[in-house]
């Protein structure tokens, strides 16, 4: 017997493929600034040696009332007013964080409730390329007509997962929330997204042990390792290409650009990479990391957002970014500053 | 193929870009860490571009044996292509 279709598949109907772009960008800092002395003592170090390292002079640890979903709020209503949407509008909630404490369910969900909203919301993992990855998606979504509006988030409490005694660490990992809005536009605002990763490299970002092991061996509360030196040569001289075909793939040179916002993951990577880059000298970069440390999936938005609240960076103007981290995982897009 | 004292001063010329230093205080006995103040980050730097220079590699897990400029030397010298 043959089976045989009625004949309706070419009938299928879907939306008209349009163009995406961030149409609001907003932040949460948590209250409480740590600065380097407060961390200092349990590693044998200074204030001198953290900001030689890394550049950070302070960083923000989240307290009571700013939890993953507090400061997602937080970060979003901003996003909001800029886009000038209601949180009802939205179409889906995408939140990249690898700090929510709980397996399941997600934080986007309750994100979406607190916002007043009833969209479709999950969360990704992709560390510190989240956010990159978060945008990738939601702007697929938009050009393909799934979505209107959407929210992504980025937001981590990494002091919940930091050892205070890791040298490797301590003084990087810190807490913040940054969201932006991805609506439909007349024209382009986000290039294409230039992704991968390298699994080879799994365990050189990666919590300590897995929570089974925890759990089964009684090893107390794990904590997210680094092997440093890897990390940077990984980042400086492997991402800069990854940058470089972000911006071909936009067909952008450097000299089209007015802000480079790549994670913020250490100072001297920021500082290589604009180096291998080539940037011009005077392109605005982000070096937000001085008074906000290492927030993982929140540092790009949060840069983004330091740098157009001050006026740094010109509204309409091109903007590369990159998101890198544990995985080893990338992402990187030139996109249209709100 | 670099000779010993082609690759000392090349590495000299590297560690010279990297941190300021005069190329002549770079000697094979100097330690990275203790004597030219070389951090971890500057040091994987120094490594990137030696391995550009000298076409060697020199896997992550090597660099932390690499205690004096005299080590340095001797694994390029044993390691190019």
């Amino acid at each position: 017997m043959t089976v045989t279709p009625k004949g309706f598949a070419g009938e299928l109907r879907t939306s008209p493929v349009s163009h995406a772009t961030i149409t609001g960008i907003g932040g949460y800092r948590p209250k409480r600034v740590v600065p380097n002395s407060e961390i200092v003592e349990r590693i044998d170090s200074s204030d001198e040696w953290v900001r030689e390292r890394s550049g950070i002079i302070e960083r923000r640890f989240a307290g009571e009332g700013e939890s993953v979903v507090d400061m997602s709020v937080f970060a979003t209503e901003p996003a909001l007013a800029m886009a000038g949407i209601e949180a009802g509008q939205l179409d889906a909630v995408i939140v990249a964080t690898v700090s929510w404490p709980y397996q399941t369910p997600a934080a986007a969900p309750m994100i979406a409730e607190r916002l007043g909203s009833k969209a479709a919301a999950f969360d990704i993992s992709a560390a510190c390329a989240g956010y990159c990855h978060a945008v990738s998606l939601a702007t697929d979504m938009v050009r393909a007509g799934t979505a209107q509006h959407v929210l992504v988030v980025g937001v981590e409490r990494l002091s919940d997962f930091t050892s205070p005694d890791d040298r490797g660490t301590a003084f990087i990992f810190a807490d913040g929330a940054g969201a932006a809005v991805v609506s439909r536009s007349e024209s382009p605002g986000i290039g294409p997204t230039v992704w991968g990763s390298d699994g080879a490299q799994w365990e050189a970002i990666s919590q300590t042990e897995s929570w089974i092991d925890v759990h089964e061996k009684n090893l107390g509360w794990p904590h997210i390792g680094m092997a440093g030196q890897t990390v940077f040569r990984w980042a400086v001289w492997g991402m800069a290409p990854v940058a470089r075909k972000a911006m071909d793939a936009a067909g952008v040179t450097v000299d089209q650009l007015d802000a480079f916002i790549p994670h913020q993951a250490n100072v001297r990577i920021v500082d290589a990479m604009a180096k291998q880059l080539g940037l011009p000298a005077d392109l605005p970069i982000a070096r937000d990391i001085a008074y906000t440390g290492n927030t993982s999936a929140a540092s790009i938005p949060l840069a983004m957002e330091r740098m157009v609240r001050h006026g740094e960076i010109p509204s309409g103007g091109l903007a590369l970014q990159i998101g890198f981290g544990a995985g080893l995982s990338y992402a990187a897009q030139v996109v249209v500053i709100p | 193929m670099a000779d010993q004292q082609e690759i000392l001063s090349g590495l000299a010329e590297i560690v010279n870009e990297e941190t300021g230093l005069d190329p002549s205080d770079v000697q094979m006995e100097k330690s990275f860490t203790d004597d030219l103040d070389i951090d971890s980050l500057s040091m994987m730097t120094i490594v990137v571009n030696a391995e550009e220079k000298f076409g060697v590699r020199i896997p992550d897990d090597e660099v932390k044996n690499l205690t004096t400029v005299g080590d340095a030397v001797s694994y390029i010298q044993s390691n190019q292509g």
